[in-house]
């Protein structure tokens, strides 16, 4: 079996090992206030093999990917793809994830995409309200958007909603069958 | 060139209405030729990355593959919906085994005849800022605004090939087209937590506070914009009594034009920019112009 780096090496597409922790990505992070570890302590936990640690963690849910942190790695290691692979990795593992909304809301965005196509604001908005029971935040605002017409209620579907379904049935099964192919950026490194 | 195929993407059909309309009216008032992409979907930002790269680029690549054909440049108003555009035919030129994977998922053959470009770039660069300030008749004067790009535009630099991501001057040049001031500051490209605003309310307030705080100190009186994302995060999660006017950087267009239209754009905000436009005398003469 392969060890922690290099699975998320793989998955993410980046030289994780190269990392010598001069902590340019911290410094720039707009949510590290909030993190329990932030970007820099990450990646040296996944050099460090910390697996279990890692999945657990609130970091991995409240990055931004704002892509501040890999655009000044000198090592360019796009950090934020890194965290994409640790949120991957959290959610196929099953180990509950320690901000369970954020998990909650992807989950039923791309549900409401397989479907129409298309993004809708009324339905995801009222799914995720009764699946996080969090029924009151941003009523007020929520009721100024509808009633500004911002929200409709019907959905704009497309015909071809056939063919984004079958996009992400074929992703899935490829996702399943194998990590992707890495970049040439990453084979020359 | 003076034809571009539209990419309204989801948030411009609900949240940013006001931006969708501005643009359209924006590209009618300068004779550009502006084709919405017919049967497009959504590009998946930014749930897909969190779960599958291959959906995140799958989900863009079919719109790719709706624009070939026209051959148009594809225009994109969303950061988010540029990005994730930008990221997948990043991949698909330069990645051939990557190629051959999503040719698969979507079932279509990539040509790289369409150059994905963010709004902001074509009217500015594109169209250009000559063509901009012969339109202007209502010059924006004393407006004091800083531009705003956020991060999805600008990066990662090597996909975006957004000019210099630490310090871009498009939006700048463009203000002061318009005739307003545009104020500088140091944070232009600090993220304003757009894509926690929902799961992690209180995180994204923070970050918002901390940007308005910033532009005021600056001296702006509103903060100008080219992501929905953006926009309705610095609206909705701003606190404290006197808010800041956000306005989407072709609202403003839309305003020195002299658009009529423009009139209807200033309701849809959740911070109502009409009493800083009054005090600054923009509205009536909008009206009348």
């Amino acid at each position: 079996m392969q060890d922690f780096m290099t699975e998320m090496s793989t998955l993410s597409e980046q030289p994780i090992s190269l990392c010598f922790h001069c902590h340019k990505c911290t410094a720039g992070c707009p949510v590290v206030a909030e993190m329990e570890y932030g970007p820099d302590r990450i990646l040296r936990m996944v050099q460090l093999g910390e697996r279990e640690r890692l999945l657990q963690s609130r970091d991995i849910w409240l990055c931004a990917a704002c892509e501040t942190c890999g655009t000044r790695c000198p090592n360019e290691i796009d950090i934020a793809k890194v965290m994409d692979a640790l949120r991957m990795e959290a959610l196929r593992s099953g180990i509950a994830p320690a901000e369970p909304d954020a998990a909650k809301f992807h989950k039923l965005f791309l549900f409401v995409v397989q479907t129409l196509g298309r993004s809708h604001e009324a339905s995801l908005l009222i799914a995720y309200k009764l699946w996080t029971m969090n029924l009151l935040a941003d009523m007020d605002s929520g009721m100024k958007l509808f009633l500004k017409g911002k929200v409709p209620l019907l959905p704009k579907t497309i015909k071809g909603r056939q063919q984004v379904k079958r996009i992400f049935v074929k992703s899935a099964e490829a996702m399943a069958k194998g990590q992707p192919s890495p970049t040439p950026a990453q084979e020359a490194k | 060139m003076n034809a571009y195929t539209y990419y309204p993407g989801c948030s411009l059909e609900s949240t940013a209405s006001e931006y969708d309309a501005s643009v359209r009216a924006v590209f009618q008032a300068l004779e550009v030729e502006l084709h919405e992409l017919e049967e497009w979907n959504c590009c998946g930002a930014s749930s897909a990355h969190s779960v599958n790269p291959l959906l995140a680029l799958a989900l863009p690549a079919r719109n790719l593959a709706l624009a070939q054909p026209i051959g148009y440049d594809l225009v994109m108003p969303c950061a988010a919906c540029f990005n994730r555009h930008k990221s997948a035919d990043h991949e698909l030129r330069h990645n051939p085994e990557r190629r051959e994977e999503l040719e698969a998922i979507v079932g279509f053959t990539y040509e790289g005849n369409v150059n994905v470009r963010p709004l902001l770039e074509v009217l500015t660069l594109g169209v250009g800022l000559e063509r901009i300030r012969e339109r202007v008749v209502l010059p924006l004067e004393s407006l004091r605004a800083v531009g705003y790009y956020g991060c999805l535009l600008v990066r990662p630099p090597e996909v975006t090939q957004f000019e210099n991501p630490e310090n871009p001057r498009l939006m700048n040049q463009l203000l002061d087209t318009l005739g307003a001031e545009a104020v500088d500051w140091s944070y232009a490209t600090e993220c304003c937590g757009g894509g926690l605003s929902l799961t992690k309310s209180n995180v994204a307030a923070r970050l918002v506070d901390r940007l308005v705080e910033r532009a005021r100190e600056a001296g702006a009186e509103a903060i100008v914009t080219s992501c929905p994302l953006c926009q309705i995060n610095l609206e909705m999660r701003q606190s404290g009594q006197h808010k800041m006017p956000i306005f989407y950087f072709t609202e403003l267009m839309g305003l020195s034009f002299g658009l009529s239209e423009a009139e209807s754009w200033w309701n849809k905000h959740l911070i109502d920019p009409r009493p800083l436009l009054t005090e600054k005398n923009l509205l009536s003469q909008a009206v009348v112009g």
